[in-house]
């Protein structure tokens, strides 16, 4: 049978400390990740995410479950016996070393012969344009291109899979940015999995295949980016991810009430207190008593590409409403306007 | 707040480096002097280095010094740097052990001697030369031990990771990455049990047996029968001994940069 996912990782779960002092940091998470995917979790610091990497790494091994890779289990192997490299957050290039030592490392470890060494070093460091600064220490070289060494690092023994541990977090911005586009480039190219590792939901969503949102030890939703920003399931997600309205309501059979407002024909399989969740370039502004309830324009920021109206709602709450419409004269500020949404556009949460 | 801005810092501070340092620059001063009492300058001379060269016991002094200060100091810095590998990961009774090591540092250096004296007199070991390795050995490993720590504790673990991620197991990793990177350390520690052994007077002196002489304890016998430019020779040579072996372990740490 083949084997279609490079890594599979079932019912893994995590503590560190023993005891009383404890801490769960992983609740039975199960992943599959296919072949060639761009792969991310994401999520804050604390959620896991990065010592679901460590496990898969084998720096960490898990308290129960099984991790495979390329259909080989892989769940108590050392570091040295997995097929993956990983790119560590701060790189973790050997300061003793030159790039191209650095480089040829672990393709001495494999004992390869001299000459392929030579040739795969070469074509690491072409791959990501570092080929003049071989003969460098890596203390001469700025954090873009340390980066790089350390791509080309864990490329050279090509991989089964590549691990990124928020390899462009101590990048500025511009940088940042730059190397998001590279990586994704590189990826297509190495034709490798890659799994990603970030707490910057901005770069997950451009760069993944698909995205995990890891809160508390657990995966909360798992999809493309656009299922996770469109659709999400969680308020955590949602919140989590861009900014999002949340209104509080009561499922009854017709549809959602929401507090202050008409009834909404949104589908719910039990009622009760749900909550309703709209993007702020999906809802509408319009004239007052148009829409589903009113509100207050509080204030209006013009941003080139749109602008965003803050509304304060008859409960208190904040609104936001984005608007990318550029002829459309804003309301003026003080003004009682109504809110419209789409009901295409309306997600119904869990908490 | 700029400590310059003081007054009187460049005053004391002065104060302070002449105190440190002026006896040692008057007792170099006269190693130098012609004249036979040490404390009256004539004028210029290298006569008594050369009568040190030709004193047979000044000779061999140096030689056990050298022996002694070389073998303790390699022994120390071995089980430093092993007790430094052992201490990095969490154990029951890792703080115990940390303590223990650094305790000859605090632990009245007499106490030690007189101790060792006798229990090396108990179990019939002979003094002498061994004796006075084993024994130098032991009051040198802190002060291996504390370098390399502190070496290690500056070191990321992620380096090792990496080393295992590209795929070299616990061993190689050891040899290509941990020891490279904890090299200056180690050196920084055997230059210091180096130098502690080779300045050390009180545990030489009861246990070196006949013909197993010190330095330090050559220097108090022949002071006994008074001071002679002579003993200001021997204290300069062994004043560069040790300034060559700090700056030459100084210069291979940069080397290696």
């Amino acid at each position: 049978m083949a084997e279609t996912n490079t890594v599979t990782i079932r019912g893994v779960s995590k503590a560190f400390g023993r005891g009383d002092a404890a801490v769960r940091v992983l609740h039975d998470v199960s992943v599959d990740i296919a072949r060639q995917e761009f792969f991310t979790l994401l999520g804050p610091s604390g959620c896991g995410k990065t010592t679901l990497l460590r496990l898969v790494a084998g720096f960490e091994i898990a308290d129960s479950g099984s991790i495979r890779i390329e259909g080989q289990d892989v769940t108590h192997a050392p570091p040295f016996r997995r097929p993956v490299n990983t790119v560590f957050q701060n790189y973790a290039l050997f300061p003793h070393l030159t790039v191209e030592q650095n480089v040829a490392f672990s393709l001495e470890e494999q004992r390869l012969p001299r000459d392929q060494i030579r040739q795969r070093v070469g074509e690491a460091l072409e791959m990501v344009r570092m080929q003049t600064y071989a003969r460098r220490r890596p203390s001469d070289l700025s954090g873009g291109q340390q980066q790089r060494v350390a791509l080309a690092r864990a490329l050279a023994p090509r991989p089964k899979l590549l691990l990124l541990d928020e390899p462009l977090s101590a990048l500025d911005l511009k940088l940042r940015k730059e190397m998001q586009i590279e990586l994704k480039q590189l990826q297509a190219e190495a034709g490798i999995t890659f799994l990603f590792v970030t707490h910057d939901q901005e770069e997950a969503l451009a760069l993944s295949d698909r995205v995990a949102v890891m809160q508390g030890g657990r995966i909360l939703q798992m999809g493309p980016p656009r299922e996770i920003y469109e659709a999400p399931t969680h308020r955590f997600v949602a919140d989590f991810i861009g900014d999002i309205n949340l209104l509080d309501g009561e499922a009854t059979g017709g549809g959602v009430r929401v507090a202050g407002g008409q009834t909404l024909p949104v589908q719910v399989s039990r009622p009760g207190p749900v909550t309703l969740a709209i993007r702020p370039e999906r809802a509408r502004l319009v004239a007052a008593g148009t829409g589903v309830m009113d509100a207050t324009l509080v204030h209006s920021a013009y941003l080139g590409t749109a602008t965003l109206h803050k509304l304060q709602l008859a409960s208190g709450g904040d609104f936001l409403i984005r608007q990318s419409d550029p002829v459309q004269a804003a309301p003026e500020k003080g003004s009682r306007v109504g809110i419209a949404l789409p009901t295409d556009a309306l997600q119904v949460l869990q908490e | 707040m700029n400590i310059r801005r003081f007054p009187l810092t460049r005053e004391i501070s002065l104060f302070v480096l002449a105190y440190l340092y002026l006896p040692v620059f008057v007792l170099i001063a006269y190693s130098f002097n012609a004249n036979r009492t040490a404390t009256v300058w004539t004028h210029a001379s290298l006569d008594w280095y050369v009568r040190i060269l030709n004193n047979p016991s000044i000779r061999a002094a140096t030689w056990n010094s050298l022996v002694l200060a070389i073998s303790a100091a390699t022994a120390a810095t071995v089980i430093a740097l092993l007790a430094a590998l052992a201490t990095r990961r969490a154990f029951p009774g890792r703080n115990a052990s940390e303590t223990i090591l650094r305790l000859p540092l605090i632990l009245p250096e007499i106490v030690v001697a007189v101790a060792t004296l006798i229990l090396f007199v108990a179990v019939g070991i002979e003094l002498g030369l061994g004796a006075m390795i084993l024994a130098h050995t032991v009051f040198c490993i802190p002060f291996a031990y504390l370098p390399i720590r502190a070496r290690l504790d500056g070191m990321s673990g992620t380096y090792e990771e990496a080393a295992q991620d590209l795929y070299a197991n616990r061993f190689r990793t050891f040899r290509r990455v941990t020891m490279p990177l904890l090299w200056p350390g180690v050196l920084a520690g055997f230059t210091l049990a180096f130098v502690t052994s080779l300045d050390d007077f009180l545990t030489s002196f009861f246990l070196s047996g006949p013909g197993t002489t010190t330095l330090p304890v050559y220097i108090f016998s022949a002071i006994r029968a008074g001071i002679t430019p002579e003993i200001n020779a021997i204290s300069t040579v062994m004043l560069v001994i040790s300034i060559l072996l700090v700056s030459l372990s100084f210069a291979l740490t940069r080397l290696r940069r």
